[in-house]
């Protein structure tokens, strides 16, 4: 049989990390402040998990400027849909198989 | 066994996140309640204002044109006390379940409940001023295009709403092969049925937390 354990993804251990997919896969695009109040997260620790799903090219960057703050957007792209589609079977089929 | 709880876990997580960044979950049934009765209480006052018309109780000189004023600010009435008092619900809401009230989830809703009710609204301007003899279909098309509005805002917020959106429009276009009856389905759609799914909403969503 095989491990069930094998389809999970790493990127996705972390708990932060799958709270931004879940945001991102509902809302077209979202901006850092909304994400930041939405998972209850500090600037800092925010940033970092963005930079790993970023690397892992699961979602798109968009810079803009509102007056004169910078207003940074995420978007998913496709690689990170179909990610964590597959993640998510994964843990479905885990927990029923369990 | 641990590990399968943690997914468990995870997966709950998931699926609040995504309600919450996705769906307005702050709306108070009781605000739904709250119209409701308020809607009937319009559609009595105006119910009296139609039968002293009918009952010559209007003075000679004072037209048809003084009842639709008299009508007209019952219905204005109706809307405001109806949205404060929603608001205010809400907004008790928002509070204690420890939400930002003003947030793009609220903007979703209020965008796209407001597509088909301002063209509602234009439609029944429009038939006011330039049908001066359709009055007739004023209330169901209040029906018709508040169950549109409400089926378009139900993705952004509790799904039931969808069900009374198909309620008044179903109650709306049986209306408009009733004309001459708009006052009971008005009072009907918009006082029963809300009376009716604010219950249902207040017991599924706030009451059993």
């Amino acid at each position: 049989m095989k491990n069930p354990i094998e389809a999970l993804n790493k990127i996705f251990d972390s708990r932060i990390r799958l709270g931004v997919m879940s945001v991102l896969v509902v809302n077209d695009s979202v901006s850092f402040n909304e994400l930041k109040q939405l998972l209850e997260l500090t600037d800092g620790n925010l940033a970092s998990h963005l930079n790993t799903l970023e690397q892992a090219q699961y979602l798109k960057v968009q810079k803009s400027f509102i007056g004169k703050k910078t207003n940074t957007t995420y978007m998913l792209t496709e690689l990170g849909r179909h990610a964590f589609k597959t993640h998510l079977d994964a843990l479905e089929k885990m927990i029923k198989g369990i | 066994m641990n590990k399968q709880e943690e997914q468990l876990n995870a997966l709950n997580d998931i699926r609040n996140i995504m309600d919450r960044s996705s769906r307005f979950i702050s709306l108070s049934g009781l605000s739904g309640v709250f119209a409701g009765f308020t809607a009937l209480l319009g559609a009595y006052l105006a119910h009296i204002e139609i039968a002293d018309y009918v009952n010559g109780k209007y003075t000679y000189g004072q037209s048809d044109l003084n009842l639709e004023f008299s009508l007209i600010k019952i219905g204005l009435a109706v809307l405001i006390v109806a949205l404060v008092g929603g608001l205010l619900l809400t907004l008790r809401q928002t509070k204690k379940k420890n939400l930002p009230f003003w947030d793009r989830t609220t903007k979703n809703l209020l965008i796209n409940l407001a597509i088909p009710l301002i063209s509602g609204g234009l439609f029944i301007i429009a038939l006011l001023l330039v049908h001066p003899r359709s009055y007739g279909l004023i209330a169901p098309s209040c029906l018709v295009f508040y169950g549109l509005a409400l089926i378009n805002a139900s993705k952004y917020t509790y799904s039931d709403i969808r069900f009374l959106g198909f309620c008044e429009v179903v109650l709306g276009l049986i209306a408009m092969f009733n004309i001459g009856y708009g006052l009971y389905f008005w009072a009907t759609g918009f006082g029963f049925l809300h009376i009716f799914y604010g219950t249902i909403m207040y017991f599924k969503y706030e009451r059993a937390k």
